[in-house]
């Protein structure tokens, strides 16, 4: 029974492949290449696969699909990666050979919204400095935190405008934020002011949130100049990556007071966040966890599943004749 | 203006204290003892009572002050104020409305996203050190969700309009059914409790509303929902609360206010489902300060014979 099951190889491993792999064993045959110290080869024989059988890879960054790894797979069909991003995989080898990479398109769009609302009310109303506060006595005192303010009205900067920054805008709009954005190109189809210099964004801004990927031209894209002109009473809110913020200058700012607050779910060498933000109430911290809902994560494995059955079923398809 | 005398009766923001005791004849009477004291020698002077949600003039106060012509209350809610009595008596009675609608549906929100994305655990859990040994668990997304109201008035209506950007399905429980409405209603708040995924407490306390929230309604909210409470800690039975979340009967809780304000539920302090916050609603300087203009320029506008800006009563 199990040798009829299809081999799908995991490489990574992907962070949903615990729930991907309780609720669709009935339906592979997992190889586990990622729990393995051994070279690809070596590892497939000791789970008696022969490399022409493996079909189907499920892979995330952790562990690269590189041009070795396809050329040992002579009948790979289809990699699927539980990310947006397909760095870690060599995608020009994919076009040689005809291999489908598969992607996850905007499952995680919402989830990754919700945190970036979720981070910006708590530093703004400061919830979590709130409920540390609440939590510490049976009775508490009269509270005296500086000034808060609500969020109609605020200008709230985003940076980056795809798929989560659109998400990101479409919630602020319904608190009454004026939404204006930063993005490599201007998008005709919004009615938000663009603006194509982050600096000018943030001068014009009360907020900024990171909604955009890491490449080359993005790396620091807020830095010390960025942060000193959103100023004083301005907040940060990174759900992107770490390394768009030169983090550095990002916890001198904090702690000196030339921005208000941030919320971060990314830093740029997770786990290890500057341990000088502990200290402070004006930051909340959150370890990358902007789609880790159950939710997203079973959307997730369900786009994967998907893929996989429609690659599966359409090479039987192929295989049976047609009369 | 400086010889009218006005009783203090709550707690209030430094600076309208200030502003009262610059413009007015300003008696303190938060205390217990110290009311009882400007009772035996000014109670047949005072003219106007401020008020808020930490105390409000009661029947037996309003009897006391024969002089009594309006009641300012630094809050939107009246449950301190006898309101029956000042009508009889005709007392004014003016709240602090609108000002603070958009800041109490802001955090509205901010608390329901906190329990269930787990937000403050979250940072407690990269602030200890824990994120080094391995990722927080899953969390439960909010977008999507059904958000059931408990009052649809402007707070209410103002929470609603914001889920409405995540998403979420909105369903109410009110006195009576809003005609205009285009969200669902329930005629009774067990059922919108079955219905709903986060029940949201929004009315004004009155002696109809007062634990409004018991056992049955936290039973049908169930496992998986949560308890969010920005109105009165009156609303809730709390003893009840408490042991359903003990016990795992109600998925999670995020409440501003208490039963017995300051004092807040030990039993509570180590569970992740729950955020508490010490009354913060309408507490940024901002809202806070137009609070206070408002009981000001109500307190004026009386005094002057013009029409109260924002009367109750």
């Amino acid at each position: 029974m199990d040798s009829e099951l299809p081999a799908l190889l995991v490489l990574g491993p992907p962070m949903v492949f615990k729930l991907f792999q309780s609720h669709y064993s009935h339906k592979y045959r997992f190889l586990n290449a990622f729990s393995s110290h051994l070279p690809l080869p070596e590892f497939l024989q000791t789970q008696q696969t022969h490399p022409s059988s493996v079909r189907a890879i499920l892979c995330n960054p952790r562990q690269p699909v590189t041009a070795d790894v396809i050329r040992s797979l002579p009948s790979l069909g289809i990699v699927a990666t539980t990310t947006v991003g397909a760095d870690h995989i060599d995608t020009a080898e994919c076009r040689r050979r005809g291999i489908q990479v598969v992607t996850l398109g905007s499952q995680f769009a919402p989830d990754v919204a919700d945190m970036a609302v979720a981070l910006l009310i708590d530093v703004m109303f400061k919830i979590s400095a709130g409920d540390r506060f609440a939590k510490k006595s049976i009775h508490f005192k009269p509270w005296s935190f500086p000034s808060g303010s609500k969020l109609g009205g605020k200008r709230v900067g985003i940076i980056g405008l795809g798929r989560i920054g659109g998400e990101v805008a479409k919630r602020l709009e319904a608190f009454d934020c004026i939404i204006m954005y930063h993005s490599r190109n201007k998008n005709p189809s919004v009615s938000y002011t663009f603006y194509s210099n982050v600096v000018d964004l943030a001068s014009n801004s009360d907020v900024l949130i990171l909604c955009c990927p890491l490449t080359e031209q993005t790396k620091y894209i807020v830095n010390k100049e960025v942060m000193l002109a959103l100023g004083k009473d301005g907040i940060i809110v990174n759900v992107g990556r770490g390394a768009l913020i030169d983090e550095k200058e990002l916890v001198q700012c904090l702690m000196e007071g030339e921005i208000r607050g941030a919320g971060l779910d990314v830093f740029e060498n997770e786990p290890n966040v500057p341990e000088e933000l502990f200290a402070l109430d004006n930051v909340v911290l959150s370890p990358h966890a902007a789609a880790y809902t159950l939710d997203c994560f079973m959307d997730a494995c369900e786009h994967v599943a998907k893929s996989l059955d429609a690659f599966f079923s359409s090479k039987s398809l192929i295989i049976s004749p047609i009369t | 203006m400086g010889s009218i005398s006005v009783l203090l009766v709550g707690k209030v923001l430094p600076y309208l204290e200030q502003e009262l005791d610059k413009r007015y004849n300003l008696f303190r009477g938060i205390d217990p003892s110290q009311r009882a004291a400007v009772l035996r020698d000014h109670a047949s002077s005072i003219r106007a009572v401020v008020a808020s949600s930490s105390g409000g003039p009661d029947a037996a106060l309003i009897e006391a002050l024969p002089k009594l012509e309006i009641v300012s209350s630094f809050s939107v809610g009246v449950d301190r104020i006898d309101l029956q009595k000042c009508k009889e008596k005709g007392v004014r009675v003016t709240n602090t409305p609108d000002v603070l609608t958009d800041e109490v549906a802001d955090l509205t929100i901010g608390l329901i996203l906190a329990v269930l994305r787990r937000i403050c655990e979250c940072d407690r859990y990269v602030r200890s050190g824990n994120w080094k040994k391995g990722d927080y668990k899953l969390t439960t997304k909010f977008s999507g969700k059904t958000l059931g109201i408990l009052g649809l008035g402007r707070i209410g209506a103002a929470v609603a309009k914001r889920a409405e950007g995540f998403d979420c399905s909105i369903c109410y429980y009110s006195r009576n059914e809003k005609p205009d409405s285009k969200y669902k209603y329930y005629p009774s708040v067990v059922e919108l409790a079955s219905n709903c995924d986060v029940l949201v407490v929004a009315c004004p306390l009155t002696p109809e509303t007062h634990h409004i929230i018991n056992r049955e309604v936290i039973n049908a909210l169930g496992p998986k929902g949560v308890l969010i409470n920005i109105g009165r800690g009156k609303h809730v039975d709390e003893p009840e609360l408490v042991s359903a979340l003990l016990e795992g009967r109600l998925g999670g809780a995020g409440l501003d206010v208490f039963e017995k304000e300051p004092h807040v539920p030990e039993e509570l302090f180590g569970l992740e489902n729950v955020v508490l916050l010490p009354h913060v609603g309408s507490a940024t300087v901002e809202t806070r300060t137009a609070m206070a203009d408002l009981v000001l320029d109500n307190l004026e506008a009386h005094f002057l014979g013009k029409p109260l800006l924002t009367p109750l009563v």
